[in-house]
């Protein structure tokens, strides 16, 4: 299959562990991938903050990038949630929303692709260390994906994944928010990361890079040691 | 107070209601991932709700199972005999010295069997004395097996304060009145009643709060104790 | 900022730093927890039961209308007196008149959120009456001279130990060490209370049109005496409490105890359809329900919103919502906390003096999976962040996501992003949290992550020159 990959701006800037990974599972699996160079942001930011106008130029780019994929495969639950359920909304009544439509049709979050559309479960990826997952909410309650990495992790081999109390709970990321309101946004990363430190996880894994920088963010500075990756950097340790 | 606020407000709702609303709840959760959230609503609502047995043994065991963890004490009597038995031993243990209640054919002999001043409330009462009885002993008009719940009504009950004032509220129904759902139990008020009642309560255990660090109390302001004395068919 | 906004910051962020408030609420609803997956899980299909107690209140709030006027002329015809009002003003001079029509000096209150809304208790204080709050959490609160901390749990932000300190200050009562002691001290004084009132006022938790009754619903019984003993009951009912049939309840009340407080049933569900009938030998000989508009209009003429209408203030979006547990009910400043007072205060207060409680969220999401009634309340702070800022954008905001857009829309340029983080990033790491820090709303509490030696982008290049 010939796949289009969506790799995040932060994703390019900060974490582009996470869009390696995915390349080089899904070419281990035998597809073929491609990367359309003049992909930029999705627009959330300006979206989330109620600059629709703004966010809506942002998006047409995208829209442009994307226009002749196939599939779309992206790496983070909240990005690819923009373009799944919240493109439409955008475009809602606009002259391209029925492309925005189709693009949310065919645009899949990376676990969910490899699990629900593929049918793979087992990558032959090991990576031993004591892990907890974190469920980013864009990913759980706009996209629905809950049992997807667990399902991918179950086959790593040497992975010991344990549940924490509060996997459901939000980090307290939230884009701008957690620059517009630090305190609040602190106070829920500090309940966040409490609940990993429960498990005696030395490792916290998610579909969603952002949550992990606001995690990682709070442990560094105070100084844990336990540490943060993508889905897709552990996934492709084989 | 004459006011034109009637048809104000009407009039603002009819402009509002100009606008159609999308139906969210049938419709937009198609691209989240659930595909069990799009279902329709032409099967009867209640079918959703926690499963209710067909037999009246099924539906005695579920009302008994749910009047446990309700901290309501359900005591089955066998005959008429067996209910003036248990409200004297109910009577008993308590230490009651008066009681409150009205006329019906499950309590009369139970009641005057007991031997202690009753305030009656289906006749002129005053409330402080109401207020100084042991216990309230009502009729229903059903049980409802799905909650645990017993529905009272002033006809039924003996008015709207016999069955919460008294520190003690005993019911005396009979198996029969048992029904499955709320919505079998709106289906007695309709058969009973020509117009919808002045007053109906659904009473699941005992008064109960948890504002105090959501620790659970019994006897908030309404009766502490609750006893149905259910006589077999 | 407005001075809403301003308060809510100070207050917000002075409770996210209180931890025993965080380990006590934190505590409160692990029960609850607990309580409401054990109930759920008896649920033949609760999503499907969510759907239908939707289904119930979208018919009626979309032909509110009709319904309105069937429940009004069902009521009257069995002798209550239905009073519309547009505001709360209308409502609380036709409240305080009937009282002074029936010569009443005392008056024995239960919980009403509505009457909240438009501080009815406050302004019949003001008229010279007494006015008892008799819900034990209200209660509490009233004897502290504070606002409900919850629309649920009133008082579930104080220890038995402040209660204690409270009811010994105010009631003279003698030390109690446990939540059964404290509730049969205020059981004590509600008794006299209740006997002595000559109205009552409750709310309302539903108005079936069907038959026209109230449908109240409560746990301590203080509702039902609240509304069986005084001689006047006025009922205070947001227009948008009716259901069309008896039947809705069926689905609706259980729903409500089950998402509320993890109950089956709660313990009083009481149906009011008229004052004391010929034959009858107790309630209330005077019976007024209040039909209240006070801008449910206004949220009715959003279509986009108009769900929000269906919400049966169960509590439940509260209690699953990490805002509300870090910042507590008392920050939001408004009648209803948490995020359906987010979603419908800008639209019954003003949208641009409260529109900071939908900027406030980091729209997870919990809040619409716990509704019982799917208000798609998470998306509705996003229609109001859009709403506010095409109403009035932030003046330096508004430069700065141009000058985003702007950027993002031309790929060449933003492909110089990544050496520039390279460079910047080492700096902002020295620096990081100074006041000189142009990120310290990041980094004051957080590190950022150190920059990676190449960018996505320049690996996919690379890897391209490669081959």
């Amino acid at each position: 299959m010939k796949i289009t990959l969506f790799i995040p701006c932060f994703i390019d800037q900060y974490f582009p562990g996470a869009g390696i990974g995915m390349v080089r599972i899904l070419e281990k699996l035998g597809h073929t991938v491609e990367y359309p160079e003049s992909q930029t942001c999705c627009g959330q930011p300006a979206f989330n903050s109620g600059y629709w106008d703004e966010a809506r130029s942002v998006a047409e780019t995208m829209l442009d990038a994307f226009r002749d994929a196939e599939v779309v495969v992206g790496v983070s639950g909240s990005c690819g949630a923009m373009l799944k359920v919240f493109y439409p909304e955008l475009f809602h009544g606009k002259p391209r929303e029925a492309e925005a439509k189709a693009l949310a049709a065919k645009t899949h979050e990376f676990s969910s692709f490899l699990v629900n559309v593929l049918g793979v479960g087992d990558i032959g990826a090991s990576f031993p260390a004591k892990a907890t997952f974190h469920d980013g909410c864009h990913g759980l309650r706009e996209l629905g994906i809950k049992r997807e990495p667990r399902e991918l992790l179950k086959h790593v081999r040497g992975l010991d994944l344990v549940e924490m109390r509060e996997a459901e709970t939000c980090c307290g990321f939230g884009g701008t928010f957690s620059v517009k309101f630090p305190e609040i946004s602190t106070a829920m990363g500090e309940v966040k990361c409490a609940s990993i430190i429960e498990t005696g996880a030395e490792l916290v894994i998610s579909n969603d890079s952002s949550c992990l920088m606001q995690i990682q963010g709070l442990f560094d500075r105070q100084g844990q040691k336990i540490k943060s990756m993508h889905l897709a950097e552990v996934l492709a340790h084989f | 107070m004459p006011n034109d606020s009637r048809e104000k407000i009407l009039r603002r709702i009819r402009e509002a209601l100009s606008v159609k609303a999308p139906a969210r709840h049938l419709v937009h959760t198609e691209n989240r991932g659930h595909p069990g959230e799009t279902g329709s609503t032409i099967v009867p609502a209640t079918g959703w709700l926690p499963p209710v047995p067909d037999s009246p043994i099924g539906l005695l065991a579920l009302f008994e199972k749910n009047s446990l963890d309700l901290k309501t004490d359900v005591r089955r009597c066998t005959d008429a005999a067996a209910v003036v038995s248990e409200l004297a031993a109910l009577a008993l243990e308590n230490r009651w010295q008066s009681v409150g209640s009205h006329h019906f054919a499950l309590g009369n002999e139970a009641v005057s069997a007991l031997g202690l001043p009753v305030v009656f409330t289906d006749q002129p009462y005053e409330t402080a004395a109401l207020e100084r009885c042991d216990a309230g002993v009502s009729g229903c008009e059903c049980l409802v097996a799905q909650t645990g719940g017993i529905l009272v009504t002033s006809a039924s009950a003996g008015g709207r304060v016999l069955s919460v004032l008294p520190p003690h509220h005993v019911v005396i129904a009979s198996a029969c009145q048992m029904v499955g759902d709320l919505s079998d139990a709106f289906d007695v008020l309709r058969k009973t009643h020509e117009s919808p009642p002045s007053f109906a309560s659904f009473i699941t255990g005992p008064s109960r709060t948890g504002d105090i660090e959501r620790i659970l109390v019994l006897g908030a302001h309404g009766p502490k104790k609750l006893t149905v004395l259910l006589v077999q068919a | 900022m407005s001075t809403e906004s301003v308060q809510f910051h100070h207050d917000a962020d002075r409770l996210t730093h209180d931890l025993r408030h965080r380990a006590l609420i934190q505590k409160a609803l692990g029960g609850y927890y607990l309580k409401r997956d054990e109930q759920k899980a008896k649920y033949t299909d609760w999503q499907q039961a969510r759907a239908s107690a939707a289904a119930a209140k979208y018919e009626a709030v979309n032909h509110l209308d009709e319904y309105l006027v069937e429940f009004a002329d069902k009521l009257a015809a069995r002798g209550t007196k239905v009073f519309w009002a547009a505001d709360g003003a209308e409502a609380v001079e036709y409240i305080a008149s009937v009282a002074r029509g029936a010569d009443v000096k005392r008056i024995i209150k239960s919980k009403t959120m509505t009457g909240e809304e438009i501080h009815l208790p406050q302004a019949l204080e003001k008229a010279g009456l007494e006015v008892v709050e008799s819900d034990l959490g209200e209660f509490i609160v009233q004897l502290r001279d504070e606002p409900p901390y919850h629309i649920v749990f009133p008082s579930m932000h104080l220890t038995r130990g402040e209660i204690d300190d409270t009811f010994q200050k105010k009631l003279g009562s003698a030390h109690a060490n446990t939540p059964e002691e404290l509730t049969m001290i205020a059981r004590g004084v509600m008794r006299q209370k209740y006997c002595a009132a000559d109205m009552g006022i409750c709310g309302a938790n539903f108005a079936v049109a069907e038959t026209g009754q109230i449908s109240i619903t409560e746990n301590e019984g203080n509702a039902r005496l609240s509304t069986s003993l005084p001689r006047v009951l006025v009922s205070i009912v947001g227009i948008e409490k009716v259901v069309p049939k008896l039947d809705d309840l069926a689905v609706l009340l259980p729903m409500l105890a089950t998402a509320g407080a993890g109950q089956n049933m709660t313990c009083y569900n009481t149906l009011l359809g008229g004052p004391r009938q010929p034959g009858e030998t107790d309630g209330p000989t005077e019976f007024h329900v209040v039909l209240l508009d006070n801008r449910r209009t206004s949220l009715l003429a959003d279509p986009e919103q108009r769900d929000a209408l269906h919400c049966i203030r169960c509590g439940a979006c509260l209690n699953v919502c990490p805002i509300f547990k870090n910042i507590g009910g008392h920050s939001y400043g408004t009648t209803y906390q948490g995020p359906i007072g987010s979603v419908i205060t800008p639209h019954l207060r003003g949208l641009q003096s409260w529109k900071h409680l939908s900027f406030s969220s980091s729209l997870c999401g919990a809040c619409h999976e716990a509704c019982p009634v799917k208000i798609d309340l998470h998306h509705h702070l996003l229609q109001n962040r859009r709403n506010a800022i095409a109403e009035k954008p932030v003046w330096w905001e508004k430069p700065i996501f141009a000058g985003f857009a702007w950027f993002m829309r031309h790929p060449a340029l933003y492909r110089l992003a990544a050496p520039m983080l390279r460079l910047g990033a080492p700096v902002l790491h020295a620096i990081r949290g100074k006041s000189f820090d142009p990120v310290r709303m990041w980094t004051g509490t957080r590190d950022l992550p150190p920059a990676p030696p190449r960018s996505f982008k320049e690996y996919w290049r690379d890897r391209n020159a490669k081959r």
